[in-house]
């Protein structure tokens, strides 16, 4: 099987542990972290990235702006973006899937829900 | 919910120690705005950074099923997010629940620890009531979008939040002019550019929003879009952005407004009373274009890591008491090494001994620095005491309707964190009572010849091996009178002909003592003086009041370094061992019997022109003296703060290293003990508390 990357970009610690301490169950994925868009847009040049799970809501670069970057370099026109947010950002989430995102999460979730969209772009 | 699973428990872990974080950071950021507001202007920044504390707290909250929790601050949320977007404007009511919100949140955290949420209900839902109040029903005004006029492109306004377009327009109405400002920077060091760039539009405007986009050299390079509000036009613009290569791609706007800033549904906000009118004003900062970039982020030479982005980590503080255990006790074994190589010595294997000897001392080097970056660790500014201190006396002053300056000084002296946390209660206390006793109403300090405005002065500094926390207040005094008065109604006191000023003021830390009128719903809540001093006993500590009539008051506190490891006198009483802690024995003395008088039934010794009252360890302990009575005996001179006393033992057996370990709940109630501490030779001793046995004979009265 070959290697598969995700990227997780959440400005809370909580939150990523939590997302990566469920998406380890997958078995053998590499997991990066972000804590912000800024870090995201520094590890993304370096690191083959197969799936990148993005929260909306974050200073300095939120989550739409990575998306539209993502969506319009023609090196990640194939990667996967899905977006998390909660119920009262519905509009951002309307936004993000027009701007090309795969798929969207909506807080709070079970970790199976979470397991089962990501199984998708395995 | 399934986050209980395994694999999340770590994750809940986190999700305390951050929720605690986000509460206190909305908090002070709270506190911040409200300063700003009476100022007349606030940053949009800071609401905007405000309302994300509490939208994360309702996802993170949601996501761990904490519901309760969840929903406070998803109804904060709400609040805030009107706010920002300016469909109502920041009253003082809207302040104060606001400021109740982060309180509320506050007490919420705590209580998912021993799982008592749910008792919290009536004031979650009062807390749900009150937002609900403040957001009257929304005149649906859709003012006609200016964007389409202003004509950005598509490529930006479709990833702009809902909020930014809220910015967007609020500049647009404000008359300024809208810039796209557009930059190239290689991709390894984009960071430095582009923070240098913001902080210039920031300098005269508002970054409203930054898109990252993809240029001609995308592998190398990496294209950013600043969306930003400013009253300079593209010219002026110019200048200030000059020297970075950026090209301005598009200027529009800056029109005299055709829509009010402020939406109609604002004006149908209940009349309460108005600050200036602040919605989507924004704090210009004066402009300058050599300014200083403050780096956000960590430079871009050091060696790249995708794994750890931050350089701390947050460690359970249970962790650091293990080990600050396992370092007591190597120094245990040490000195049982130490001991042996003594013993060798004097046996007469002289060369093993003195190698071994070296050999220990070379030990004892490393372990003294092993045991100071330990201490290191646990050690915390008091400032962070001094944050939350600083929302109470705003708080109180504005429930009081006093006019008060905290200055606060000292906020680098350092404290163990577990003293930090357990001095912040009674400090809170002190200093509500100083507000609420102390501080005299405006009009009455005006007709006193005081400035209106109060004062209370925090200041910490470091004595020796303790750290001294000072209240200070400028308010009226303590009536001593008074306070003889009420002790003696209350029967706390029989006789008070002999009390100097002094003693009269210990009154008040006796159960059962309260000096107010009426009861207030600030010093009313909860304790007394006496539980302050009992707080503050608990960790070692002393508190001693001063207080000067129609001048003020001020609370000293000492309290030691750490508690985690000290050095002790070990003594010798009645057949049982005991350690004194070092850091409160002042001298030590062979008793003559000869020197002993009788004062009012107590003994006491004649110290250096001073009288030393002295107590004898197996009275005060009520332990039965068996077999031959001790020869010379010892006084050990114990003093916390200005108090002294001597206590009377068999015999001095040395200084030690001691690792204070707490007794169970059931020997919480023992006066005179501060925990047990292991000898290393398989031996448990008590460890005196100097301070309790003090003020346990002073509370006994003249015997």
């Amino acid at each position: 099987m070959k290697s598969f990357t995700i990227l997780v970009v959440d400005d809370s610690n909580a939150m990523r542990s939590l997302l990566v301490s469920t998406l380890e169950s997958l078995g053998p994925v590499t997991i990066l972290q972000a804590p912000n868009g800024f870090e995201a847009l520094r590890i993304m040049p370096r690191q083959e990235i197969n799936l990148l799970l993005t929260d909306i809501n974050m200073p300095d670069i939120n989550g739409l702006e990575l998306l539209n970057f993502v969506r319009s370099n023609p090196l990640y026109k194939e990667l996967p973006v899905v977006i998390i947010s909660t119920e009262g950002s519905r509009k951002d989430i309307e936004k993000g899937l027009s701007l090309g995102a795969s798929e969207y999460l909506v807080k709070p979730f079970l970790p199976e829900q979470l397991l089962e969209i990501v199984r998708r772009f395995l | 919910m399934s986050a209980q699973s395994p694999p999340a428990m770590d994750a809940a872990r986190d999700f305390l120690a951050e929720a605690e974080e986000v509460v206190e950071e909305l908090s002070s950021r709270l506190g911040e705005l409200s300063d700003m507001a009476e100022q007349g202007a606030w940053d949009p920044d800071l609401l905007n950074a405000i309302f994300r504390d509490a939208h994360s707290l309702k996802g993170l909250a949601g996501m761990f099923g904490f519901a309760v929790v969840s929903e406070v601050a998803h109804h904060t949320e709400s609040l805030l997010d009107w706010l920002r977007m300016g469909k109502i404007s920041l009253t003082r009511q809207v302040l104060e629940i606001l400021f109740n919100s982060a309180e509320l949140l506050a007490t919420l955290m705590r209580s998912t620890l021993d799982g008592t949420l749910e008792q919290h209900r009536e004031a979650v839902d009062a807390h749900a009531g009150a937002i609900a109040a403040c957001m009257a029903p929304a005149g649906s005004s859709s003012p006609v979008s200016p964007l389409q006029k202003l004509g950005l492109s598509a490529q930006i306004t479709g990833s702009l939040t809902d909020y930014e377009e809220h910015r967007l327009k609020e500049n647009l109405g404000k008359g300024r002019f809208i810039h796209v400002v557009h930059a190239s920077f290689e991709l390894l060091t984009f960071d430095e550019g582009l923070n240098d760039l913001t902080s210039r539009l920031k300098g005269c405007g508002e970054v409203i929003s930054t898109l990252p986009s993809v240029g001609e050299n995308m592998e190398t390079h990496i294209d950013f879009d600043l969306l930003a509000g400013s009253d300079l036009d593209r010219e002026q613009l110019a200048v200030v952005l000059d020297g970075i290569a950026v090209d301005i791609t598009f200027s529009g706007g800056g029109s005299v407004p055709e829509t009010p800033s402020v939406p109609e549904s604002v004006k149908e906000t209940p009349p309460t009373e108005l600050l200036p009118e602040t919605v989507g004003s924004v704090a210009v900062f004066p402009l300058s274009s050599d300014q200083e970039v403050a780096p956000v982020f960590s430079g871009s030479d050091e060696p790249l890591s995708a794994k750890s982005m931050s350089r701390t980590v947050r460690v359970d503080i249970g962790k650091l008491d293990e080990l600050m255990n396992i370092v007591g006790e190597l120094v245990l074994a040490h000195s049982s090494i130490a001991a042996l190589a003594n013993r060798m010595r004097a046996e007469g294997f002289s060369r093993m001994a003195i190698d071994l000897g070296k050999a220990a001392k070379g030990l004892d080097r490393r372990l003294g620095d092993l045991q100071k970056g330990v201490m290191d660790i646990r050690m915390i500014p008091v400032g962070q005491l001094y944050e939350k201190m600083s929302r109470i006396v705003r708080k109180i002053s504005r429930e009081q309707g006093k006019k008060i300056d905290l200055k606060l000084f000292g906020a680098e002296t350092e404290l163990d964190k577990l003293i930090v946390e357990d001095i912040a209660d009674p400090l809170m206390h002190i200093i509500r009572n100083a507000i609420d006793h102390g501080i005299e109403a405006p009009e009455q300090r005006l007709a006193a010849g005081k400035n209106e405005r109060g004062v209370v002065r925090i200041s910490s500094y470091q004595k020796g091996n303790h750290v001294v926390i000072e209240v200070e207040d400028d308010g009226d005094g303590i009536n001593v009178e008074k306070i003889k008065k009420i002790a003696l109604e209350k029967r706390l006191v029989s006789d008070i002909s002999g009390l100097t000023d002094k003693e009269a003021l210990e009154l008040i830390f006796l159960p059962g003592f309260s000096t107010a009128d009426t009861i207030t719903d600030v010093s009313g809540r909860g304790v007394g003086m006496d539980v302050v001093r009992n707080n503050i006993a608990a960790v070692s500590g002393m508190v001693d009041i001063e207080t000067w009539p129609g001048r003020g008051s001020r609370f000293t506190i000492v309290l030691p370094i750490t508690l985690a490891i000290i050095k002790a006198l070990i003594v010798f009483c009645a057949g049982r061992t005991y350690a004194v802690p070092i850091t409160s024995v002042i001298e030590s003395l062979i008793l003559s019997p000869a020197d002993i008088r009788t004062v009012e039934g107590r003994e006491v010794i004649s110290l250096r022109e001073h009288t030393l009252p002295i107590v004898r360890l197996e009275n005060f302990f009520r332990i039965e003296r068996t077999g031959i009575c001790p020869g010379d005996q010892y006084v050990v001179v114990v003093g916390v703060a200005e108090k002294r006393l001597g206590l009377v033992v068999d015999d001095l057996l040395g200084q030690q290293d001691i690792v204070i370990k707490p007794l169970g709940g059931a020997f919480k109630a023992l006066r005179g003990i501060s925990g047990a501490a292991d000898l290393g030779d398989q031996r448990t001793i008590l460890v005196l508390d100097s301070g309790s046995i003090i003020s346990e004979l002073m509370r006994s009265g003249g015997g």
